[in-house]
């Protein structure tokens, strides 16, 4: 299985190495990462070349790592039925850059990259109907991002007096608790709520 | 000017625009919430926008302030008429994740009621696809049998949805052995119903009326769009994950993967029906090897993703203090990233996992066959009748718990 992964990998490296900047193989799955630019170029060639044949598209994502300077990992992961194996491509984007958009290749991209902008915020070029899928109608900012609170910021309630439900900004009785499991002892980077020693020191 | 001559000439009738309307949230026929924003031409859909995200309850978002553990009752709320089998998609990535070997008695198990979960599936679709277009009879035959194996789920885990049941590193709790038997004496009973809605549906003329030649998909289709599980057996392709990536112990099952020939929706429904009795065969042998002799053993990886037993609690301290760090601080998943994929009832339920070694997922995607499904609704329904929406909507067996999730 393995053999077969880094065969795969060989192959698509040696057709397209303008293309591929790097590929790995973890868990029995291949991944490769590819530039933002010949990314649609990339899914096409996965698409039609014959020892490939990913001609279906499984998923399509976004993972936010807000410390980094490209912002966003958009990953896709294809499979084919013909071939019997999966792949999955990584590409880099940055919070200001639009990606291209996959769906002349892959109709399928349709509603995965209407959730990838819902969630992330992430733009897609060539798109044809790039609306909020998931969130509320009407919803601002973007819930899968790091920064974006778990609470949200507005919350609904049916109104008795105006008889129609109203948003409101989120108060809760209670902060939200995000626990952080760190051990005060080795590693927490924070100071314990009534320890002044620690004061002292810092 | 001659444009506006002719204008002139047409009758009222003839100056119809099309007609939007709006189908849902509150449908019996949209299966849950959808709304479907339907543009017609008199009887015929010319579009059709589905809206969803009425039941989006952010679960992506929860998951990755969850511990792994905590998380996986989140999965069950997925597709909710088949829970155990998403909980199953959760525990592979994780297992994938921490090289976890699941034990054979707690592989049978899983496979045993990831069957089960696809029989309650399959009834729940088949018969309320029925009703749909118009029979009355099949959900009150199907749903008595649901409840039956509701009560299965409940006698192995004590909840008849909501199970929680499978774990990271096996199952929770070992089946007791009347369970197995009453398992196995439900089946024979159980096929004597199929054959009753058989006979019932397969053959009536309204029921092929209104299900053949509806929503024919091809195999081009299939793959522009992403389809999966039934959608794609029922076109002819015998595309199954339990056969082309065997995940569990399926490999060692013996059982046969229908297919169908015309991709419409009376095909699908053939599918399922026959599908459904090859998970009976599945769940026979499942039992079968359950009692046999190299079926006995733990159920529970003993390692750190499970808790010690309760004898090795009140003994020994290492093991108490295991216990009480497992369920709070959870357990820590090595860095990496996995995708793991099962044959849900409605197609291939995926989990993509990004963990980053703390005790939380860093991201979690949930992958639904049904957001897929829904999503080719436009391309499938267009040009067909108003009334062939429901039958439509029906045989691409969406729930909403997994699309909105």
């Amino acid at each position: 299985m393995a053999e077969n992964l880094e065969n795969l990998g060989e192959h698509i490296k040696s057709k397209r190495p303008d293309c591929v900047l790097d590929y790995e193989i973890a868990l029995g799955e291949l991944t490769v990462h590819v530039a933002l630019s010949s990314l649609v170029s990339m899914v096409e060639f996965l698409k039609t070349d014959r020892t490939c044949q990913f001609s279906t598209l499984v998923d399509l994502t976004a993972v936010d790592y807000p410390s980094r300077e490209a912002r966003f990992d958009l990953v896709y992961h294809f499979l084919s039925m013909y071939q019997n194996h999966r792949i999955r491509l990584k590409a880099e984007v940055r919070e200001d850059e639009i990606a291209p958009s996959i769906i002349n290749v892959h109709p399928s991209a349709n509603w995965f990259e209407r959730e990838v902008f819902d969630m992330f915020g992430v733009l897609f070029a060539g798109h044809p109907d790039l609306r909020r899928l998931l969130t509320d109608y009407g919803f601002r900012g973007h819930p899968l991002r790091k920064d974006f609170p778990t609470t949200g910021y507005t919350e609904v309630r049916y109104d008795e007096v105006t008889k129609r439900v109203v948003y409101e900004p989120v108060s809760l009785v209670q902060e939200y608790r995000q626990f952080d499991f760190m051990s005060p002892w080795e590693g927490a980077n924070y100071v314990l709520p009534g320890d002044d020693k620690a004061e002292a020191q810092g | 000017m001659k444009d506006q001559k002719f204008e002139d000439a047409l009758t009222g009738e003839q100056k119809i625009r099309n007609f939007n309307i709006n189908f849902g949230p509150q449908h019996p026929a949209a299966h849950g919430v959808l709304r479907l924003v339907l543009e017609l031409d008199g009887e015929i859909v010319e579009r059709c926008d589905p809206h969803i995200g009425l039941l989006h309850r952010g679960t992506e978002k929860l998951m990755e302030s969850r511990t792994y553990l905590q998380n996986l009752p989140y999965l069950d709320r997925l597709d909710y008429v088949s829970p155990m089998n998403q909980e199953h998609a959760w525990c592979l990535a994780i297992e994938k994740l921490t090289g976890t070997e699941v034990p054979r008695r707690a592989s049978l198990i899983r496979v045993l009621y990831s069957e089960i979960g696809r029989i309650l599936s399959h009834l729940l679709n088949v018969t309320t696809q029925a009703m749909d277009v118009g029979a009355l009879t099949p959900p009150l035959w199907g749903f008595e049998e649901r409840e039956k194996l509701m009560v299965f789920y409940e006698r192995a885990c004590g909840a008849r949805l909501h199970a929680a049941y499978f774990r990271p590193g096996g199952v929770h709790q070992d089946l007791p052995p009347e369970l197995i038997d009453d398992i196995e004496a439900w089946c024979d009973p159980f096929l004597k119903v199929m054959d009753d809605i058989d006979e019932l549906l397969t053959e009536n003329r309204i029921f092929k009326q209104r299900n053949a030649d509806i929503g024919i998909v091809n195999e081009q289709e299939i793959q522009d769009w992403g389809f999966s599980g039934v959608m794609v057996r029922g076109s002819g392709l015998a595309w199954d994950l339990r056969r082309a990536q065997p995940y569990e112990c399926y490999d060692e099952f013996d059982f046969q993967i229908p297919v169908g020939k015309n991709g419409d929706c009376y095909d699908r429904y053939l599918v399922r029906m026959a599908e459904m009795r090859e998970s009976v065969k599945i769940i026979r042998q499942a039992c079968e090897k359950l009692r046999a002799e190299d079926g006995q053993g733990p159920i529970m990886h003993r390692g750190k993703l499970s808790p010690p037993t309760r004898g090795d609690m009140k003994t020994s301290m290492e093991a108490l203090i295991h216990h009480f760090k497992l369920y709070t601080e959870g357990f820590h998943v090595p860095a990496g990233e996995a995708y793991a994929a099962v044959e849900a009832p409605k197609g291939e339920f995926g989990v993509y996992m990004v963990a980053d070694g703390t005790n939380r997922p860093y991201r979690a995607k949930l992958r639904a066959p049904g957001y897929l499904h829904l999503q080719a609704m436009d391309h499938i329904s267009k040009g067909h009748q108003l009334a062939d929406v429901s039958a439509i909507i029906g045989t691409l067996d969406v729930v909403f718990g997994e699309i909105d999730r």
